[in-house]
């Protein structure tokens, strides 16, 4: 049972901390909430048949499908949270000081929320189509003591849902001048943690040459199987033998984000001037 | 002229003769052979057939790979070029009795 538990928070907690983490980023953004359970709801209804699936989507491209359609669902995710992050380094101090936003914002504020309702649906369909197949196999295999594996399931979901949602409530408490460093910062990294499994997946795949292999081994440091290890992987994407071309995903990609942020401010000094001096100097 | 046609229309198979393919089978939430020995430095097409009726999880932390292989399904991992050493890896649904290594030589 405690196994189980073990395999499916493991799957759940990747999920629930990306959704903790955009559920704070977005709280100020009227009906995020709505859009946030539509791609949790979305993404589950995916998630059983990308699993019912399995076979069909691995056998694609000549036994590379399943790197394929993983790479283009993280690369989809990515795409999203860069324009997450760089629509909010133009409306996040105008939506912290009003606290509803009005008219055209709102407006605004819906392509938001679908970019939102995508990375949430992505998110969930990764995780989740991996946790229905586990659970699956228990259910069929009809081993003695299946009841209590599958209770076992349930109770690592809880346990991930948990966690994510204390990482929720941790950003929530933080000074609203720190608030929109901190989400900025988890979601950059978040972004490009994707980009380097994406990476990883194309060379797994061999469809990407891997450059230096690894570039560095820290396996014996800091493993991955730990819960440090594990926690780095996903929110900073920490990997203890990485490939180069992972690393050249992770920075292009925090280039680019960092990139289009600065532009879209720099275009935009109108909005609260007050809280961009006061976010630099932070 | 037909001969350098002759040597490019070649050049595909000599490469892959040039890569090695190994096989691994799933058996009862098992992996046979457990042990695969390959040649370190170069990359190799690993073909894991899963003959369970239940899904599994091919995963190595040491390989940096991960991959879901239906039931009684099959999958194709390319790995390395790797350094000399042992590389173990685990089904992950299955992680008490599914473990084996590579050892790169």
């Amino acid at each position: 049972m405690l196994g189980t538990a073990i395999i499916i928070f493991r799957e759940v907690l990747e999920a629930a901390l990306i959704i903790g983490i955009l559920a704070a980023a977005t709280r100020n953004i009227p009906g995020s909430r709505r859009w946030l359970a539509a791609g949790v709801a979305a993404g589950l209804l995916g998630s059983a048949i990308v699993a019912a699936s399995t076979d069909a989507i691995s056998a694609l491209a000549d036994g590379i499908g399943q790197e394929m359609f993983n790479a283009i669902v993280l690369g989809v995710a990515v795409l999203m949270l860069a324009w997450h992050n760089i629509w909010m380094s133009s409306h996040g101090a105008a939506l912290a000081a009003e606290a509803k936003a009005m008219g055209s914002q709102i407006r605004d504020g819906r392509s938001e929320c679908s970019a939102l309702l995508l990375i949430v649906a992505v998110a969930v369909l990764r995780e989740g189509s991996e946790s229905v197949l586990f659970l699956y196999g228990i259910a069929v295999s009809g081993e003695s003591g299946h009841a209590s594996m599958l209770f076992g399931g349930l109770l690592g979901a809880f346990a991930g849902a948990l966690t994510g949602y204390a990482i929720y409530g941790g950003l929530l408490r933080l000074p609203i001048r720190w608030f929109f460093t901190a989400t900025g910062a988890l979601v950059l990294l978040l972004a490009a943690s994707l980009a380097s499994q994406a990476a990883r997946l194309l060379i797994q795949a061999d469809i990407l040459p891997a450059l230096a292999s690894p570039i560095w081994d820290t396996s014996a440091i800091l493993p991955e199987s730990s819960a440090v290890g594990m926690l780095l992987h996903i929110l900073i994407g920490y990997d203890q033998r990485p490939a180069g071309m992972q690393l050249v995903f992770y920075l292009v990609v925090i280039v680019s984000i960092l990139l289009g942020m600065h532009l879209v401010k720099q275009k935009q000094p109108k909005h609260s001037r007050g809280q961009d001096t006061a976010l630099k100097a932070a | 002229m037909k001969f350098i046609f002759v040597i490019v229309m070649l050049l595909p198979v000599l490469s892959y003769a040039e890569e090695g393919v190994y096989s691994l089978i799933i058996r009862e939430h098992r992996f046979q052979p457990a042990e695969i020995a390959i040649p370190a430095g170069k990359k190799v097409k690993l073909i894991v057939e899963n003959q369970d009726a239940t899904p599994e999880e091919f995963e190595s932390h040491d390989l940096n790979r991960e991959k879901v292989i239906a039931g009684n399904g099959k999958a194709t991992i390319y790995i390395g070029p790797l350094k000399p050493g042992r590389y173990s890896f685990e089904g992950e649904f299955n992680p008490k009795t599914a473990q084996g290594t590579i050892i790169a030589r």
